[in-house]
């Protein structure tokens, strides 16, 4: 077993070939960047299940496997390979293959006046004047160790500009494939969106793969959202169960900005999803709506943190998980409302629904709140199916698998119902349904088979 | 020959016996209606029929259609043609009252060999049923029962009955919390269901619902028997009485 100095000592050995040839490394502040990046998590390594905010995610596995940066020359992957990844109706679809932008598998699309999109890596140099300001401004590399080997392994992603003013109908669909290899790869994606003042879009980041064996994705996305800007993003991860998925998507706000973060969670072996608004200009308004779907031995952990830190700005948090299997689910619902965040309205739901005896779910709220005139609220249930429900539908002709299916699709439905109706929402219904209609077929007392244990061993 | 016939059924929940050795028949185009105190077993009865798995069978026999009903599951049961208007009907937020009826439907048809039905010859067959329950369309769309007045839940259930025509119909207390309006129109729904192919049951405390929905047999179960049985005149006959007399008369048989 590799010890935790090891586990450092071999990102540090990539880290030092990777720095030197990374793209633009001849740019002082990107350098110093990735440079306070590594620094930083040479000082803590991974978190360890004694950190208050990994309590419930052990990340021995990560640690374990000798990862190896995923770098020039993912095997080929065909458009034919892609095809049923993409979505009707939505503005472009960039394509990353292990973190990397690939020109040959995305379509540009036809994009209006004042919209960006590219790849990062070339954004940065064409032009890095218009990066400089926004990259790595607002992620916490002091938190988040994640955060800080993102950083140090900056390199590719997605850079998306919206200009002041302008509003985008179609979605932007931003889609990351971990290829199949024949060892265990870590890539480090790090996307920026800028959403200037007044401007609007929506942008889907999602996470697939092709092929399987042991991966990590560790994703980091700033959005920006400049005044009075309204904005959708959406997270969905749905790679293969033996992939490792963290991503951070940290969110400034600026006044009287309307930003809404919808995460899916249905695939992955162990998946971390961080989201960190802060809502940093008066009147701001965030909604955060989570699902996540697990099975197996899969581990789902939503950990959300937001930050008022101005007055009259409202937040709104809802995560619904639904577990069966051997799966285990943790909700870490953070909400600091600082000093001068007068008149906050920040609330917070999160409802479990439990298929098995041996599905678990930890969840914990965690106010803090330093202003005096606010109104804060947190709520959770953990429950099964509903007993009663679930006899009236069969006692109507309609089996148990659709039954459970049915009422497992309601549950669920109340995250749906706060995505806007469009390409997306219409995607992630039909993720929905798949991810349901499994679960839903696999009897809590149907013994696992070994090859589901989440990770394989490391070679 | 007999669409239900339930020969000495016993049924417990949580080791405490709540029928204890049922016998009854019904024949197609039959209504029968089963009257009692309360606590005496008859949505019990209703549930085991309707193959609730939270009571366990201990005794008996029960066919439908002669097959073996206690070794069906409910949806099972459902498909054969079970249909159970509950007393209590639930609320299921999130599924829409047309979406889980048309899912029914289709179970059912597809069990029995049919096609099933598109929205586009659904929808029409569903507003004429709903006119006849005098029923606003605005129920198409809103959750199944949520936020349903009692009255409401209550014709929901009888609407579900038109849609998925049992062969047997059980009806549990749906005249309670009915106005007199929506007794009636209720009443001209069950009415508008009986036919020679199909039978059904009616549990009932009130002698009011059996004005309109005439039974042939009336039988009065006690404490998970079957006490006494006759022609419509003994709900009128009980009305003035009670069940007094008949459970003194139970609790001396029992004893003597
Ligand atoms: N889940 C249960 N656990 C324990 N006892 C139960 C359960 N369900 C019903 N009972 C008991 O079984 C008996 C019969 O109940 P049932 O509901 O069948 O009566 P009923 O004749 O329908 O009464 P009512 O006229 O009040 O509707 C009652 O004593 C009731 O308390
Ligand atoms: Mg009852």
């Amino acid at each position: 077993m590799a010890t935790a100095t090891q586990a450092i000592e071999n990102y540090a050995e990539s880290f030092r070939g990777f720095e030197q040839s990374a793209a633009s490394h001849d740019l002082l502040w990107l350098r110093q960047l990735r440079q306070s990046g590594f620094a930083r998590f040479g000082e803590t390594g991974f978190p360890t299940t004694r950190d208050e905010d990994w309590r419930f995610t052990s990340l021995a596995a990560i640690a374990q496997i000798p990862f190896r940066l995923a770098r020039n020359g993912h095997g080929p992957l065909s458009r034919n390979q892609i095809d049923c990844f993409r979505i009707p109706g939505v503005a472009c679809q960039l394509v990353f293959v292990d973190g990397r932008f690939s020109p040959e598998l995305s379509s540009s699309g036809q994009l209006p006046e004042g919209v960006e999109v590219a790849s990062l890596a070339a954004q940065i140099a064409r032009d890095p004047g218009a990066i400089e300001p926004h990259l790595g401004r607002h992620l916490d590399l002091q938190r988040d160790p994640f955060c800080a080997l993102n950083t140090a392994f900056l390199e590719d992603g997605a850079y998306v500009r919206i200009r002041k003013g302008v509003v985008l109908g179609e979605p932007i669909h931003l889609l990351f494939v971990s290829a199949a290899h024949d060892a265990p790869t870590v890539c480090h994606p790090r996307n920026l969106i800028v959403a200037e003042e007044n401007s609007q879009a929506t942008i889907l980041e999602e996470y697939v793969s092709t092929g399987s064996g042991a991966t990590l994705c560790n994703t980091a996305t700033e959005l920006v959202a400049g005044d009075h800007a309204v904005v959708s993003h959406y997270m969905i991860e749905r790679e293969h169960n033996q992939a490792c998925n963290i991503s951070t998507l940290r969110i400034q706000q600026g006044r009287s900005a309307d930003v809404s973060s919808h995460s899916v969670l249905a695939g992955g072996a162990l998946v971390r999803n961080n989201v960190h608004p802060v809502l940093a200009g008066e009147g701001g308004e965030c909604l955060i709506n989570g699902l996540f779907i697990g099975g197996g031995r899969q581990h789902l952990d939503n950990y959300m943190l937001v930050e008022h830190a101005r007055p009259h700005c409202a937040s709104r948090q809802f995560y619904n998980g639904i577990l069966g299997g051997h799966a285990h689910g943790v909700f870490h619902g953070r909400i600091i409302v600082h000093k001068d965040a007068q008149k906050t309205d920040a609330r917070q739901t999160n409802r479990n629904l439990l298929l098995s005896d041996t599905a678990q779910i930890d969840t914990k709220p965690q106010l803090e709140i330093y202003a005096d005139d606010v109104k804060c609220t947190h709520g959770a249930t953990i429950g099964q199916i509903d007993e009663e429900a679930l006899f009236y539908l069969r006692s109507r002709g309609v089996d148990l698998a659709s039954a459970r299916r049915l009422l497992l699709l309601a549950f669920a439905g109340e995250c749906l119902d706060r995505m806007k109706p469009g390409p997306v929402r219409v995607h992630i219904e039909k993720l929905i349904h798949d991810s349901l209609a499994q679960i839903a077929h696999v009897s809590h007392d149907v013994p696992l088979a070994p090859q589901e244990a989440a990770l394989g061993e490391p070679r | 020959m007999s669409l239900l016939d339930i020969k000495d059924l016993r049924v417990t929940v949580d080791d405490h016996e709540i029928l204890k050795g049922l016998n009854l028949q019904l024949k197609p185009g039959e209504v029968h209606s089963i009257m009692g105190p309360n606590g005496s077993g008859k949505s019990t009865l209703a549930q085991v029929l309707a193959r609730r798995e939270t009571f366990t069978v201990t005794g008996g026999q029960v066919q439908f259609n002669g097959k073996d009903l206690l070794a069906m599951k409910p949806e099972e049961a459902a498909c054969e043609g079970v249909f159970l208007a509950f007393q209590y009907p639930v609320e299921i937020p999130g599924i829409g009252n047309a979406y889980f009826l048309r899912s029914a439907l289709n179970a059912i048809r597809k069990y029995r060999g049919q096609d099933e039905m598109d929205a586009m010859d659904f929808l029409p067959m569903l507003r004429e049923k709903m006119k006849l329950l005098e029923m606003d369309e605005k129920y198409l769309n809103r959750s199944v029962n949520e936020g349903f007045s009692g009255g409401e839940k209550k014709r929901n259930e009888i609407l579900q009955m038109a849609m998925l025509e049992p062969k047997l119909a059980i009806l549990d207390e749906t005249d309670s919390g009915l106005d007199i309006d929506a007794l009636r129109i209720v009443a001209a729904g069950v009415n508008a269901m009986r036919s020679p192919d199909r039978a059904i049951l009616v549990v009932t405390h009130y002698q009011r619902l059996l004005h309109y929905i005439v039974p042939d047999r009336v039988h009065v179960l006690v404490d998970g028997r079957i006490e006494r049985s006759g022609g419509p005149e003994l709900a009128l006959q009980l009305e003035e009485t009670g069940y007094a007399a008949i459970e003194a008369a139970a609790r001396g048989a029992s004893r003597g």
